[in-house]
């Protein structure tokens, strides 16, 4: 150790960085909005900026005759939205959006509960991975997967032919709202692709908050004689419920927006997503499409306030 | 002769937390020095005001005569061992013990070198090629202070350097630091909340509480004479007593306090103050019987030697201590 | 809930999850099937026969060939973009108290939180505001936008791991902010940025939504297959197509999870 300090206080370095340095250290608020500074000012002005532009177009109006915006304050265009057939379109959406989450739970419950639970090892990251890479693969492909499996000639008539159940397709198709010429035309094929896409989604925060019920409890329920049932009511259903609405909040969120699903399986009439991008895409109708978007805003921004309150945060 | 470390009038406070509160403090070259105190009690921010992570919100901080507020960690010769010891999980031992001399630019070859004999020096030669995720607790805690040794430092601040091992590994490096500060002669200043660690290595205490210093001197000093009823209590488990027993053994005083082994129980020589009360409970601890004896419903323990017979509860007995042994305090 | 449960799973349950994975892997796996199928006209199953001459098709096609280059240049700058100021932004908030915090968290996630097609629209409307013409550069711009937060949800969950006082020993052995940053900061952090950089590169090759608002005339490779799904001009082309998209999107996914997998997960709310 040939190194001694002769001093107590070194001295400054004579390099830039060191001078540099120094300042950043005697003004950290400096420092932080150097930090800062990029990050906000993008997402500031870019975002929040177009964000802030497009809703205050849902308050002006379009004139009918020439197509041009009317730049004058009015609540028509909201007028507008609550409309009988747009009103429809956002009952129509809430309700896809509400029936999806709740069966992406159902799937989602299970997969999540055996990760959680009895998952070790390398089939802990068997799960993991499987949940994983379905979720982040690529969406259109995957919708392009449905539309080869719900097509007449696809391989679920093929199977439902093969078990000789052709009988009860048929007869699911030919029930109203839900059924229709086949299935990539209907409710039904919708549903399933909203489901099949988001439900990945779900997984992981439930999965999250079961393994933060400690085992214990679990045992202590049964030993103090609770069946399976009671003990999933009572304790591991309360317990999960965060979790499930922290991934309630991607499912709902995520099928309220969405506009290329129903668009590719589906019937003709219309979620927010597709009724957004007409509005602003051939009808040329701005301040409408902006008043569309207010609506999964405002009810996602619902959501969010009754999931804070139910402690979902804490499952993300 | 400058002081190692100066404290004029120190505070730190956070928005309306004074985590220290005008503090005065003069700590000696080559002194051992412990701050000792419940967690909260400013202890830590002290250390961490003296190695730079902290700025004083008042006062004047010296270091061997320079001021030091406002100037950077990196730029003081002030080495710290942390509670978690901090080693960099990126690089092997060896490049952690010799990370203080890379970013001083001293060459490879030299600094590899030095970080060999300070890894010899806490014991652990030949270990430079490991991850710290390989080492034990205690082999950790050493690279932490081989680190911080090798770069020389005029002061070397622990933070709760034993916190993390085990009872007989931590007696061990109670022994082992000792001896090191002596033959490095550095200046250490550590802080802990255990009071036996802080009485047995340090030259001096600092007993904090609430940010503030309560009492400072030896270790005999701070145990023997406790001057305030927080540091009677904190260090070790002291009697106090009320003033009225005060008045009743002839002695005039707000609070006294009383150390449970300064205290038999029967016998009584001449000299002696003694009191009467009744056996309330005991219990045994090995070495010594923890016996308590209400006195006009004032409760004393003492602590008698295992040698000396057990009174039985509700047995009425006589207290009989040392004048000398009596310590005088304020109210608080 | 660690191994303290000798315990097997139900049956019901197994059956259960086991059949929600196979509901999640069997479309994938189809898609792998069609790749190799002679059928032209339909989606027949099974495939009345199976070829690789489909590759050799889409090979020679170079509207696919421009739309992948697109979508890597694209997706590589919008990677980079969103690394700085995810970075920056991560740093902020875990290495600094400062009011405000949650609101920079929010600010971030937004972007991600609300529906594509908003975040698509808004920016649209903007830019046809602002006389901006669609370009190359405004789909960069959206896509940077939402990806910043999968990079900064990854830097966030390796900050926390690199406890502060890794920071202040090293500023405490004498090493300045720079040298911090470069010998401690960076090879703590950097697999995380990695991980981050990965999935926001599988984000953007991905995205669909946002871009057909932002995107001009050129299409990424998520556009022309979105026209090809509404529009089928040559199915096996696409089927061939969606396969090797499919493991594109695989492989940064696994190299992600293979920089995080001890410790912190890969930010799965990421899309």
């Amino acid at each position: 150790m040939t190194l001694a300090a002769t001093q107590t206080i070194l001295p400054n370095r004579p390099r830039l960085s060191g001078r540099i340095s120094d300042f950043l250290w005697k003004h950290p608020q400096v420092l932080l909005a150097v930090l800062l500074g990029p990050p906000v000012l993008w997402l500031g002005i870019i975002y929040l900026g177009s964000l802030f532009a497009l809703l205050l177009q849902s308050f002006f109006s379009i004139d009918d005759f020439s197509g041009l915006i009317n730049y004058e304050f009015t609540l028509a265009t909201y007028r507008q939205l609550l409309s009988d057939a747009n009103f429809d379109i956002i009952v129509r959406t809430v309700l896809m959006a509400a029936t999806v989450t709740l069966f992406s739970a159902v799937i989602a419950f299970p997969i999540a509960y055996y990760a959680a639970r009895y998952a070790r090892g390398k089939w802990k990251a068997v799960f993991y991975l499987g949940v994983m890479l379905p979720l982040w693969s690529s969406y259109l492909v995957k919708i392009y997967a449905w539309k080869l499996i719900l097509a007449k000639e696809g391989i679920l008539t093929w199977a439902f032919t093969k078990l000789n159940l052709l009988w009860l397709l048929d007869g699911w198709l030919s029930l109203p709202v839900i059924g229709g010429n086949s299935l990539s035309v209907s409710y039904t094929g919708t549903f399933l692709v909203f489901v099949y896409v988001w439900m990945p989604f779900m997984i992981l925060p439930i999965q999250a908050a079961l393994e933060r019920i400690p085992a214990n409890l679990i045992e202590a329920s049964s030993d103090l004689g609770g069946t399976p049932q009671q003990t999933f009511r009572h304790v591991l259903f309360p317990l999960a419920l965060p979790g499930i609405v922290a991934g309630s909040i991607f499912t709902f969120s995520l099928t309220l927006g969405d506009y290329i699903i129903p668009q590719i399986v589906g019937s003709s009439r219309l979620f927010i997503g597709q009724a957004v991008y007409a509005q602003q895409g051939t009808a040329g109708n701005i301040p409408l499409a902006a008043a569309f978007t207010v609506v999964p805003i405002v009810i996602m921004g619902l959501y969010l306030w009754m999931a804070k309150r139910m402690g979902a945060f804490d499952a993300l | 002769m400058t002081a190692a470390v100066l404290f004029e009038n120190v505070s730190r406070h956070f928005g309306t937390v004074k985590a220290v509160d005008a503090v005065d403090l003069e700590i000696a070259a080559g002194e051992f020095f412990a701050m000792l105190g419940p967690s909260g009690s400013g202890k830590t921010t002290c250390l961490r005001l003296m190695a730079g992570f902290e700025q004083p919100t008042g006062g004047h901080i010296e270091i061997f005569g320079e001021t030091a507020e406002g100037v950077p960690p990196y730029r003081r010769s002030v080495n710290t061992v942390f509670q978690d010891y901090a080693l960099f999980p990126h690089l092997s031992i060896l490049d952690n013990v010799a990370y203080g001399l890379m970013v001083k630019g001293i060459g490879r070859q030299e600094r590899h070198r030095a970080a060999e004999d300070a890894l010899a020096m806490v014991k652990l030669p030949g270990y430079g090629q490991r991850r710290p995720g390989q080492l034990s607790g205690g082999q950790r805690q050493r690279v932490a202070l081989a680190r911080a040794l090798v770069n020389k430092p005029k002061v070397l601040l622990l933070d709760e350097p034993l916190g993390a091992l085990d009872l007989k590994l931590r007696e061990q490096m109670q022994e082992e630091l000792k001896s090191l500060q002596k033959s490095l002669g550095i200046t250490f200043v550590f802080v802990t909340h255990d009071q036996g660690e802080a009485l047995s290595m340090a030259d001096r205490i600092a007993v904090f509480n609430d940010g503030k210093i309560q009492q400072l001197g030896t270790p005999e000093d701070i145990y023997q004479r406790p001057q305030t009823r927080f540091v009677a209590d904190f260090v070790g488990s002291s009697n106090i007593l009320s003033s009225a027993i005060c008045a009743r053994l002839g002695v005039p005083a707000a609070a006294a306090s009383l150390r449970p082994e300064a205290i038999a129980i029967g016998t009584s020589w001449a000299e002696q103050l003694t009191l009467p009360g009744t056996v309330t409970a005991r219990s045994f601890l090995g070495a010594v019987n923890r016996v308590s004896v209400d006195c006009d419903g004032e409760k004393i323990v003492v602590a008698s030697p295992a040698a000396m017979p057990l009174p039985d509860i509700g047995a009425e007995v006589q207290l009989a201590f040392s004048r000398n042994d009596l310590h005088v305090m304020e109210a608080a | 809930m660690r191994s303290d449960r000798s315990t097997s799973a139900p049956l019901g349950l197994k059956v259960a999850a086991i059949g929600g994975l196979a509901f999640l892997h069997i479309p994938i796996l189809l898609i792998f099937l069609y790749a190799f199928t002679t059928e032209e006209k339909s989606y027949q199953f099974p495939p009345p026969g199976l070829t690789l001459q489909w590759f050799a098709v889409t090979w020679d096609r170079p509207d696919v060939w421009a739309a992948l280059t697109l979508s890597i240049k694209v997706a590589t700058i919008a990677t980079a973009i969103a690394l700085v100021l995810g970075t920056l932004c991560a740093a902020a908030v875990s290495q600094t108290r400062f009011f405000g915090r949650e609101t920079i968290s929010l600010l971030v996630i937004l972007p991600i939180a609300l529906p594509g097609i908003i975040t698509g629209i808004a920016l649209r409307s903007a830019f046809s505001m602002a006389d901006i013409p669609f370009s190359f550069w405004t789909i960069v711009l959206g896509h940077a936008t939402f990806c910043i937060v999968v990079v900064y949800n990854n830097a966030v969950a390796r900050f926390r791991r690199v406890s502060g006082s890794l920071i202040e020993a090293s500023m405490d052995l004498g090493a300045d902010g720079f040298q911090t940053f470069r010998h401690v900061i960076l090879p703590n952090i950097g697999t995380a940025l990695l991980a981050g950089g990965m999935l926001a590169f599988a984000l953007s090759f991905d995205e669909v939504i946002v871009t057909t608002f932002t995107g001009g005339q050129q299409s990424t490779l998520p556009i022309w297959m979105l026209e090809e799904l509404i529009r089928p001009r040559q199915r096996p082309v696409t089927n061939v197509v969606a396969m090797v998209v499919m493991l594109v999107t695989f492989l940064p996914i696994l190299a992600a999870y293979y920089l995080t997998r001890d410790g912190d997960q890969i930010a799965g709310a990421g899309k």
